[in-house]
């Protein structure tokens, strides 16, 4: 079985042009199976990239990747259940596959064919199998299961659905209806003037001794470090997870791509390209604490 | 003295017992139901010195019973991956023991308490975040839920609209610590500590705390990180990580929340006329002290609103986190 690369959903806001121009660049050069499409954090967003999604989606597909639609984390009146319905009826028109990241979009999709997003928590065998008899067909883990939990799922799920870890990228940590981007500038969410937009990798939040830790994202709060199981992909795979998740940063996602696939394919080994993903990500730092057991901050030799 | 459960009172009053004697200060101060979990890592309170075992839950309930007060088992972590016994085994000895409820978010216990127990009645805890009427109606069909505790993210507008179009219980939380987070999707405390809600049924834990004196300062830290820092004299705040002080672009701040308490006295025939089903006061880890003084007063102001007259002023304030108090995320201006 081949490892599939997956590009996560755009975390952050992102000017709509520089958005489109990235996925176009990803459907031309970058070794990826699959891009998940679609607004994760905030409704107040999700308008924006509507009028590219369509020729992106077409490009991507040219080029032989899968789209996942994935939909919203957090859902909290009937207008953004609104516009999670409408993307899960995507799922009914055709051949597309919709990521539920909330138990409503589970909702609307149980029955057919579909992705459950890392929203959603699957942290053991159980709810893999109550997700799977619904539908889901390939499931995208929760950032904060450790090693043991992972092998357990996978051992459980026998190949019958597609695991997903992610290995790159800031890890989301919580969500909230409070926007903690409007909140840093003094303003509510209501009149936000989406500052968010500012921050194309995120916020940095330091502790009062200036350590950097974590980073917010309008009404998202992520990791500061980046996740990077470059050097465990091998051993994910060993225990049956086929798919791995690079989550989109401001950087050369497509070089950053290039490095998990030839890892992946045994093209390259582990420590040389951690060496070259510390280059390509300038100043920040790597960490892979989850997957040990300890801390999610921590990189672990392990 | 207990006061008698009766039919004219619309609106459960459910509180916290983190220890039996939690329960009855509970359970005397008026309670309509009580809340409680097995001693491990089964409930959202895994703290050392909590919680119950098979026998102190047993006379719990029937301390509870005898006053007409309902007992509702916590069983609220995410199970671990292939180790189901021990969250199998709290919800089989909930009912085994009579419990009149449990309250639980994993769909695989969900799952496994509606096959093997299908007449335990099954409350959706708010570590499952379901926020909106879809989402309780899926747990609904599939569950058959009779009640969700609603995440702490929602307007009393928005919660007067659900109730609307579902048909099953709204319980909503009433006074007590905050998360700013929606609940059961949060890692912080594991990033930081390595230990979660989720996981482990704790945040922020006590062991991880330091505190360290600089000169005239007191640096509040958890996991090795700095939460806060207060002047001699400043009562020092516990370092729960999103009640931290931080700085995100020029200045420090409280980023995510102050350290305060949700306090709906205020709103309380608001959230009564959105047609909540049961108020929720939080602090199973806290003492009886606590229990016994929130429960008085929102027994007193439930019994004014049901006979038409205005809730009494409460004075909560020495039970309060920071002495200062929130209607959280009731009011929109709260985003």
């Amino acid at each position: 079985m081949t490892a599939r690369l997956v590009l996560g959903p755009a975390l952050f806001n992102w000017e709509p042009e520089v958005l489109r121009d990235f996925y176009f660049r990803i459907a031309d050069e970058a070794p990826i199976d699959a891009v998940c499409l679609g607004e994760v954090v905030c409704s107040k967003r999700q308008p924006f990239f509507l009028p590219y999604l369509g020729a992106v989606a077409e490009r991507l597909e040219a080029a032989g990747k899968q789209v996942i639609h994935s939909t919203l984390a957090l859902i909290m009146n009937e207008r953004e259940l609104a516009q999670v319905r409408e993307t899960a009826g995507l799922a009914e028109a055709g051949e597309s596959l919709i990521e539920a990241n909330d138990m409503s979009c589970v909702s609307f999709l149980t029955g057919r064919r579909h992705a459950i997003g890392p929203f959603v928590n699957v942290y053991n065998e159980g709810a893999l199998d109550f997700h799977v008899r619904r539908g889901a067909v390939r499931v995208s883990l929760p950032g904060e299961l450790p090693r043991r939990s992972i092998a357990a799922i996978a051992a459980a799920a026998g190949g019958q659905v597609e695991l997903e870890v992610q290995v790159f990228g800031r890890l989301p940590l919580a969500i909230s209806a409070r926007c903690y981007h409007a909140r840093a500038h003094g303003l509510q969410k209501d009149g936000c003037q989406y500052v968010c937009g500012e921050d194309p990798d995120g916020l940095v939040v330091e502790t009062l001794d200036d350590e950097p830790f974590l980073v917010i994202n309008g009404t998202q709060t992520l990791s500061y470090t980046y996740v990077n199981l470059i050097g465990e992909m091998d051993e994910l795979r060993a225990m049956g997870v086929g798919a791995f998740r690079l989550s989109p940063h401001d950087a050369d996602m497509v070089a950053i791509a290039r490095e998990f696939r030839d890892v992946a394919d045994g093209r390259r080994e582990a420590a040389a390209a951690r060496e070259r993903l510390s280059q390509l990500t300038g100043d920040v730092s790597f960490s892979n604490g989850f997957y040990h057991g300890t801390r999610g901050r921590v990189l672990s030799a392990a | 003295m207990a006061q008698p459960v009766t039919a004219s009172r619309r609106v459960e009053l459910v509180c916290p017992a983190g220890t039996p004697a939690a329960l009855r200060a509970a359970v005397d101060a008026g309670a309509d139901a009580v809340y409680a979990g097995f001693r491990d890592e089964t409930n959202a309170r895994n703290f050392p010195g909590l919680n119950f075992d098979r026998d102190e839950m047993a006379e719990g309930i029937a301390y509870a019973h005898a006053a007409g007060c309902r007992v509702l088992v916590t069983v609220n972590t995410y199970v671990a991956a292939g180790e189901p016994g021990p969250w199998h085994a709290a919800v089989d000895d909930s009912a085994a023991l009579g419990a009149d409820a449990v309250i639980l978010a994993d769909v695989s216990l969900l799952d496994y308490c509606t096959r093997t127990h299908p007449d335990l009645r099954r409350h959706l805890s708010v570590q499952a975040s379901a926020s909106n009427a879809e989402a309780i109606l899926f747990y609904h069909r599939e569950f058959g839920i009779k009640r969700v505790v609603l995440p702490r993210v929602l307007t009393v507008a928005e919660i007067a609209a659900l109730n609307r179009c579902i048909p099953v219980e709204t319980e909503v939380f009433a006074f007590g610590g905050m998360c700013p987070m929606a609940e059961g999707r949060c890692s912080l405390s594991s990033y930081v500590t390595g230990q979660s809600p989720n996981l482990n049924g704790v945040c922020s834990p006590a062991n991880e705390v330091e505190y360290e004196e600089r000169g005239d300062d007191l640096i509040t830290r958890l996991g090795g990180l700095a939460i806060n820092v207060f002047h001699r004299g400043e009562g020092a705040g516990y370092p729960t990580l999103c009640k931290g002080r931080f700085v995100a672009g020029d200045s420090a701040s409280y980023l995510f929340e102050e350290p305060t308490s949700l306090n709906v006295m205020g709103i309380l025939p608001d959230l009564l006329a959105a047609g909540v089903a049961a108020l929720k006061i939080e602090g199973r880890q806290r003492g009886r002290a606590y229990v016994a003084e929130a429960v008085r007063s929102f027994r007193r102001a439930l019994d004014a609103c049901a006979a038409g007259e205005a809730p009494p002023a409460a004075d909560l304030v020495r039970v309060t986190e920071g002495q200062r108090d929130t209607r959280g995320a009731y009011r929109k201006a709260w985003r």
